[in-house]
């Protein structure tokens, strides 16, 4: 069975969302245990790959065994760069999950199926973008998560997420066709979609990686992902359609949907253009790092100027999008930029994930929205704001949480390349990233006026109206919402104590990667 | 006008560069160029190799039937989840369910006839009665003989749930749900699906990868792998059929009717 | 000039259609206030790609890639004889190239599933603030956020 587990990983899912609408339908019961073991099954694959990539180096699987020659049929490729994303993709997508079980007494909603088929083919997708390694396939896939994504952003019940919606759907359409016209310059100029061949083809000719329309395929494909990832000029769909989503919608889509379309873009940079030929264009190299430098701080401003928490968050995002597309463009011959970034995809996903649960949990349990709504939070739920703070201190870089580790790592690629605004940049997000939290936590600890965080719990919490006039009392969250704020802040420091194997295994595969594919296999 | 400003610089830039890359494509209809022949001095073409080989590998004449179903068939799988995407996005936004005791819930609507008018309604809809069975049976053939001419599954799927749509465009919604209800369409769009991915999935029963119909030739009692691959592409086209049709179907119910599947238009 | 058209233009000439309905399509996107007209423009936009794709497959000459039945009967004396790995008889320029024709059914159906998808998401825009113009939308977004 172990050579089907780079299918098994997204076919569980696929299983899933077909069990769930023969049986679903008419019992919501079905729908819960299904979405939690199909994951299960994805996760242990994704772990069974891992072993498998460290052991024997990449793992291959040819769909319908059309293997030779190359580029007939369609390939999935799990190497040491898309392995541990498979892992984290699982684990937070379980506890997205885990996250939506339904408290006891609360209405069952007739929408239910459809938000965990939805969930389930959004997973599907996401897997399959990460291990396949056909360009017009991560095509069809980025249409799969995109379709899922607008269902559950506008499953809410509010105005405003429809019409956040139909801007992401605008934008993510947009981005997709670019993307799928950049593919058809390349195939008009090498006639394969196989991401291997058209590699080996490009650095077989020299001429040919140098023409028009190679240029402009590779302009366009990267364009095309950039608005996917909500790079920073294009960035316009993301705050409004993750904050306005329902939080268990939020929990899955904040934290994945921009890493894997960042992955997408090393992806390409490494095994279809591959970095030697990158590398030899300095300018280009030097142009994105300034993008990127002007994200990173676009992001960080406009985080500082949020008043709601879940929008907050959102411009982090794009913040660390900023730091990720930069890392990847810092073209170090050691490969650390390049590093930094596939393991900082990997941190922020726990990161975002963790961040946006805690932030579910206050909407939902306090009827917090906006940031003064957290005053006296550690006295309400101590356990539910301690995963909270370490998600926090992630996200400014304290060590030993993996925050830190990842900025070190992309630092390092900034000082060896000698990018120096990009090194300055970081270092000032963080400065910022710092204010802001530690204003949150002073909130969280110190602030007064917990009377206020209840008039707007009115209508969320269960029995907010009886504590108008006992203030503070405890009322942690439910263990099911709880949990998987906490293990995500666990692993948050999981990964960050044990990132020296994890950095070591991603880069060994990643220059062992751009120097096979670079010599024509 | 900002937008208009602003669109029109964008546009500009993105023709300019558009148009930079067109001077250096290969001439229209030239059979040499890389999609057709491969890079000068590489490896022929994909393309070549369906031509020349898909007769031998699945005796399937239709190469675009066989590229499809066979050759790039994990592609047409998600295709088709792309299309059931769609479907359940669609209801997860439109679909408004009348609860018994939701006072919020829309009012039943008094009539849903589309067409006003008894001549108009005897005219056109037994014209559309009598044609619908018609195009029925034409979509089935699409299908069936998406091996030997142009067509298959999206197509007859699509012209089978075009039946649905006529009949509830000539007729009422109602009496087209009577018929195909939301729960059939619902159900089938899943089978289709199921039919897709389950034959997919036997192969890894003894071994064989994901999608590697030459290995069900004990299942359909052939001769050789390739008669296998064959019927598999059949029952796949089935599968997509299916899928289209129901969702086809539910997209047209569900926007005419803003989600509550009554009245209409 | 004749010289541009003679190089550039007439060999192209499809994709600079293309490019031209591509760029009408983009700038209706962004430039139209009409959610209704943005998706029209969306769907120019997707539909300029199937051009740019299905003109990459042409070759001179050549017929639809379904293998005729002449041609059938030859293929199956000659393999019948020899190896099943033996090279084969249909010439390849003979057919037009299959692989873009199938890239563009899924491009199609993936238009097709987003445009109901818009649609959908500008049925429940219309119905909960009476517009589908996108100003007037935004307003509206705006005094609902006033009034929390």
């Amino acid at each position: 069975m172990s050579e089907h587990l780079p299918a098994l990983v997204l076919l569980a899912p696929l299983f899933g969302t077909l069990v769930i609408g023969l049986f679903g339908l008419r019992d919501h019961r079905v729908c819960l245990p299904v979405t939690l073991s199909c994951l299960a099954v994805s996760l242990f694959s994704a772990i069974g790959l891992i072993l498998r990539v460290s052991s024997g180096g990449p793992v291959d699987y040819f769909m319908g065994g059309w293997e030779e020659p190359l580029g007939i049929g369609i390939q999935l490729r799990a190497d040491a760069i898309n392995s541990p994303l498979l892992v984290v993709i699982a684990i937070v997508a379980l506890l997205a999950a885990v996250f939506t079980i339904r408290p006891a007494g609360e209405r069952d909603s007739e929408k239910t199926p459809y938000f965990y088929i939805l969930f389930l083919l959004l997973s599907v997708g996401l897997f399959g973008i990460t291990i396949t390694a056909d360009a017009f396939n991560v095509f069809v896939l980025i249409e799969v998560t995109a379709l899922s994504s607008y269902g559950l952003v506008a499953i809410g019940s509010s105005k405003r997420c429809k019409v956040a919606a139909f801007h992401y759907l605008i934008m993510g359409t947009v981005g997709a066709s670019f993307y799928l016209l950049g593919v058809g310059y390349l195939y008009l100029k090498l006639g394969s979609l196989n991401m291997q061949d058209i590699h080996t083809i490009l650095a077989s000719n020299e001429n040919l990686a140098d023409s028009r329309a190679i240029r402009t395929a590779f302009v366009f494909i990267l364009v095309g992902i950039w608005t996917k990832m909500a790079f920073f000029p294009l960035h316009g769909w993301l705050p409004n359609a993750y904050s306005y989503s329902p939080s268990g919608s939020a929990a899955i889509l904040a934290p994945l949907v921009t890493k894997v379309s960042v992955y997408v873009m090393v992806r390409m940079m490494v095994s279809v253009f591959g970095l030697d030929q990158l590398e030899a264009n300095v300018e280009w190299g030097h142009f994105v790092v300034w993008l990127a430098v002007i994200a990173i701080v676009a992001g960080s401003m406009m985080a500082l100027a949020q008043r709601e928490i879940k929008k907050m968050l959102c411009c982090l995002i794009i913040a660390e999008v900023g730091y990720m597309v930069g890392g990847a463009w810092l073209g170090d011959p050691q490969r650390w930029g390049m590093t930094g970034t596939l393991y900082h995809i990997l941190a922020d996903a726990l990161m975002t994930s963790c961040l946006f649960l805690a932030a579910g949990v206050f909407a939902k349990w306090l009827g917090a929205v906006k940031l003064e709504d957290l005053s006296g939070l550690f006295r309400k739920m101590p356990l539910a704001a301690t995963g909270f703070v370490i998600g926090g201190l992630a996200i400014i870089g304290v060590p030993p949480t993996c925050g830190f580790y990842s900025k070190f790592y992309l630092i390092r690629g900034g000082i060896e390349s000698g990018q120096w605004i990009y090194v300055a940049a970081l270092i000032g997000s963080s400065l910022v990233n710092a204010v802001l939290f530690f204003r949150l936590f002073e909130i969280a600890y110190f602030g007064k006026n917990p009377v206020a965080s209840h008039a707007h719990g009115h209508g969320h919490g269960d029995d907010g109206h009886d504590h108008h006039e006992t203030p503070v009392v405890r009322r942690e969250p439910p263990l099911h919402a709880l949990l998987p704020v906490l293990v995500a802040a666990a692993l948050l420091i999981l990964l960050g104590i044990f990132n020296g194997p994890v950095v070591e295994f991603i880069r060994t595969g990643l220059i062992e990667t751009a120097t096979v594919v670079s010599t024509g296999r | 006008m900002k937008a208009k400003i602003f669109a029109s610089i964008a546009v500009v830039i993105t023709g300019a560069i558009l148009l930079y890359a067109v001077i250096d494509f290969p001439d229209f209809g030239d059979p040499g160029s890389p999609p057709n022949a491969g890079v000068p001095g590489g490896a022929p073409a994909a393309s070549r190799y369906y031509i020349q080989n898909t007769y031998r590998d699945s005796k399937v004449p239709n190469l675009v039937t066989a590229v499809l179903a066979d050759y790039r068939g994990y592609d047409t799988m998600f295709e088709t989840v792309v299309i059931l995407t769609a479907g359940i996005s669609i209801f997860a936004i439109l679909r408004v369910v009348r609860r018994d005791d939701d006072p919020s819930a829309p009012e039943p609507v008094a009539s849903d006839r589309t067409i006003d008018g008894d001549h108009h309604r005897i005219i056109v809809g037994i014209t559309c009665r009598i044609a619908a069975p018609l195009i029925q049976i034409f979509a089935l053939y699409v299908v069936a003989h998406g091996h030997y001419s142009p067509g298959g599954g999206f197509q007859g799927g699509v012209m089978l749930g075009a039946s649905f749509i006529l009949l509830a465009l000539s007729g009422s919604l109602r009496e087209t749900l009577a018929r195909f209800s939301e729960r059939d369409y619902t159900r089938l769009a899943f089978v289709g699906i199921l039919i897709y991915a389950g034959l997919g999935l036997l192969p890894m029963w003894v071994g064989r990868n994901f999608l590697d119909y030459g290995a069900l030739s004990g299942l359909f009692m052939t001769k050789g792998e390739e008669m296998a691959r064959s019927h598999s592409m059949l029952g796949v086209e089935i599968g997509v059929a299916i899928t289209v049709m129901s969702i086809m179907f539910a997209m047209f119910a569900n926007l005419s009717t803003r989600g509550r599947l009554q009245g209409g238009l | 000039m004749q010289a541009f058209f003679q190089e550039a233009v007439i060999p192209h000439f499809n994709f600079w259609i293309y490019v031209v309905i591509m760029m009408i399509g983009l700038w209706s996107v962004i430039a139209k206030n009409n959610l209704v007209k943005k998706l029209i423009g969306l769907s120019i936009f997707q539909t300029a790609i199937l051009l740019l794709y299905v003109s990459l497959g042409v070759k001179e000459d050549a017929t639809i890639p379904v293998v005729e039945s002449g041609v059938l009967a030859a293929y199956k004396e000659t393999s019948a004889t020899t190896d099943k790995k033996a090279a084969p008889a249909i010439h390849p320029d003979r057919y037009a190239n299959p692989t873009p024709h199938v890239l563009m059914l899924t491009a199609i159906v993936v238009g097709v599933a987003t445009l109901g998808v818009a649609l959908a998401l500008t049925q429940m825009i219309y119905k909960d603030f009476g517009t589908l113009e996108e100003d007037e939308v935004l307003q509206k977004i705006k005094a609902l956020h006033e009034d929390v």
